[in-house]
């Protein structure tokens, strides 16, 4: 098989996979090097869906002797296979690296032979990689769940980034669709990389010199829409990973059929984009926002309001917190508003300390109004000629595509929001008698 | 004594020119209506001053400013100079009053106008800074890897730390084709020098390989079920797609038209002012 084909067959298998972040570890190259790694993460290109392609995501092979039945690369789905050997794909990785295309390699596998071989194999392209080109761009390496913790332990200190992938949030989403994984055996290695990683962290701070192991954190991806779990189900989920494991991310990912199953949504469903965004959004608010999953969803209500952010949603079920006073109001309490994210609650900060804060100054620094104005004061105002009605408020909170999309169903939204005109209604309008005033200067 | 204001100075299109400008204006006690260069043209009748470059008056300026207003502040009017923001002289002039006046707090003063529009216009420069960390390509020629850009901003001063770390054992050169520049790096060196034209060989066997390979990838790792065309716009503006390599064969020269039209953030600004 021609390299060319190898490398779209193996990117092909790799490309459900929605990790593709090179953030969370900076490091400068060293004197005999190549690359280094910024904590924000570079994006070098962004594909035809609109992801960015940070990393080089393929797959060391993609033959596998395990059947899970969401996967493009079970045993029983046929598909045209392929296996890079270590020294190709390092030195694709390379020459990539040197032309600016991308961050660094994003490597993961199916499983040949059994788990610990397969991990031996993603342990040599990586020390090809850092040994033999001196690289020192960013590696994001897949634990292979199942292969001996020594050759995990290995691999996390030649990656920056280890990620298991949980894929199904439940057990017995799990016991239908995988039927050769458990929770137990992803939630293993997951614990192991995370006990690695605060070992390491005291022993830098005994060794200055001791090496790093996987530096920029650990990763997981739960699929969306395969399985009737629930958006509270999967928040949770999400929230205890966090807490629990300190995970630097969980990715979603909405469920593309690939091939017919009877257990799964058929051929032809439409991946829940909508859902996998409304999930990313309150991964968001968990994250930098300081809300709580139970914030965001509860028992009665287990799925997101496909027409309201969960942010909007859960400031209109909370009007008696607002209004707040932009020039008095605690930071933590400026990131609930809508319409106020982390950079504008931080110049809201700022900027407070040298003036009193008002509209048109929010608006300078990158407030949105149109969903703000609800829920502010300033100066100990409400903003001038705000009409506070339901339908009004409801109207500013949804997108524009929401409401375009309701409309056209048919459905009324009242236009009422117009704000600061005088003369927007005909009652408004002057009289002749004020014209008369106006000549004889009468008032 | 109010200052006086009409008036207009021309200088010579250094920064040091720009700190001299700010120099004679304290002296005078006059705010200038314009700063412009030689090659801009006057826009109005106020009588023009010829503003000539003094090291020893910049130099005042360049270690009393940063004493007052902090390092930080200094940063930011570096920046701002490298904008392509029509009056940025005035608007770096007026900010380094302001330093004089309020001292460090001049950083905290988001809402006011004229910080505000520095704030925006450095971050319009990182931005684009950041745009050619992510979408420079390089091309191999002899072990040597050249890129072409076409930034709005001057951002390659900006952009060199990254690069010469990241591709320390490397020798590579960036051409900057909107402001005939370049910046190079060879025998661990980097310089910005002038260069108004560039010609490259064509690209050998090896090289062709490698852009295949990473079209091919390009072109693999897309979800069609996913498609979305105006998300990609929006993370990667069209003007950047004329010299990467995955997007090679779909430009030619007649859609230089496009580029235009597509980032248009820059004109909100200045609308906004």
């Amino acid at each position: 098989m021609e390299l060319i084909d190898k490398l779209k067959t193996l990117a092909m298998s790799a490309k459900y996979d929605a990790a593709c972040t090179s953030s969370g570890v900076d490091r400068d190259n060293k004197t005999d090097g190549i690359g280094n790694a910024a904590s924000c993460g570079i994006c070098h290109s962004f594909a035809a869906d609109g992801r960015c392609i940070s990393l080089l995501k393929v797959l060391m092979t993609n033959y596998c002797i395990y059947d899970c039945k969401y996967c493009i690369n079970r045993i029983s789905n046929d598909v045209p296979r392929a296996r890079f050997t270590p020294d190709e794909l390092a030195d694709i990785t390379i020459n990539f690296y040197k032309r600016n295309y991308i961050e660094g390699l994003f490597l993961s596998s199916g499983i040949i032979k059994n788990p610990d071989y397969t991990c031996e194999q993603m342990i040599e392209t990586l020390s090809i990689l850092r040994n033999k080109y001196k690289f020192n761009g960013y590696i994001h390496a897949k634990a292979i769940p199942g292969a001996d913790s020594e050759l995990i332990s290995r691999l996390g200190m030649l990656a920056d980034r280890m990620s298991v992938n949980i894929e199904l949030p439940s057990q017995k989403s799990l016991n239908m669709l995988a039927p050769d994984k458990s929770k137990h055996s992803i939630l293993l290695p997951m614990q192991q990389i995370t006990t690695r990683i605060k070992e390491n962290s005291t022993e830098i701070v005994k060794y200055k010199k001791a090496d790093k192991f996987a530096p920029a954190g650990q990763s997981t991806q739960m699929i969306i829409g395969a399985t009737p779990d629930t958006d509270f189900q999967i928040l949770r989920l999400s929230e205890a990973l966090y807490k629990k494991y300190s995970l630097k991310r969980v990715f979603y990912s909405a469920y593309i059929p690939v091939g017919d199953q009877k257990l799964l949504p058929p051929a032809g469903t439409k991946p829940p984009l909508l859902r996998e965004h409304r999930l990313y959004q309150a991964d968001w608010l968990i994250r930098f926002y300081g809300f709580e999953s139970g914030e965001i969803l509860d028992d009665n209500n287990q799925n997101f309001n496909p027409y309201l952010d969960p942010k909007c949603n859960w400031a209109v079920h909370n009007m008696g917190l607002f209004p707040i006073e932009i020039n008095k109001a605690p930071y933590e309490m400026l990131l609930r508003v809508p319409g106020i994210g982390v950079n504008s609650a931080k110049r809201i900060i700022t900027a407070r300390k040298t003036t009193a804060l008002d509209y048109p100054d929010l608006k300078k620094l990158g407030v949105v109004l149109k969903r703000a104005q609800y829920f502010i004061l300033c100066k100990g105002k409400l903003m001038d000629g705000l009409k506070v009605t339901e339908a009004a408020v409801m109207r500013q909170l949804m997108s524009a595509s929401t409401v375009k999309q309701l409309e056209s169903q048919g459905l009324y939204l009242p236009n009422d929001y117009e704000q600061l005109s005088f003369f927007d209604s005909e009652k408004h309008q002057p009289t002749m008698e004020d014209f008369q005033k106006c000549l004889t200067g009468q008032i | 004594m109010p200052y006086r204001t009409d008036i207009i100075y021309r200088f010579d299109g250094t920064f040091d020119g720009v700190l001299c400008c700010v120099f004679e204006s304290y002296v005078k006690k006059e705010i200038p209506s314009e700063i412009i260069t030689a090659l801009d043209e006057q826009t109005s009748l106020f009588p023009i001053k010829e503003i000539t470059t003094d090291n020893a008056k910049a130099e005042r300026i360049r270690y009393a400013f940063p004493l007052k207003a902090s390092n930080y502040a200094y940063e930011y009017a570096q920046k701002a100079f490298l904008s392509r923001y029509p009056q940025k002289e005035l608007l770096i002039l007026k900010f380094i009053y302001l330093g004089f006046k309020f001292g460090k707090t001049v950083m905290n003063m988001l809402a006011d106008d004229t910080v505000n529009t520095m704030f925006k216009i450095v971050n319009n420069v990182n931005r684009e800074a950041h745009f050619y960390r992510e979408f420079i390509r390089f091309s191999s020629y002899n072990n040597v890897l050249v890129s072409v850009i076409e930034p709005k901003n001057i951002v390659l001063p900006i952009i060199s730390s990254h690069f010469t770390d990241r591709l320390r054992n490397e020798a590579f050169m960036i051409f900057d084709k909107s402001h005939n520049m370049a910046l190079t790096y060879y025998n661990y060196k980097a310089e910005i020098i002038p260069v108004d034209e560039l010609s490259l060989p064509s690209a050998d066997s090896t090289e062709k390989n490698y852009r295949n390979l990473w079209k091919a990838f390009y072109n693999t790792i897309a979800i069609e079920e996913r498609y979305n065309p105006k998300c990609r716009m929006n993370m990667m503006p069209k003007r950047y797609w004329k010299h990467m390599t995955e997007f090679a064969e779909l430009y030619n020269e007649q859609d230089n038209d496009i580029q235009e039209l597509n980032d248009t953030s820059f004109n909100k600004i200045e609308k906004q002012y």
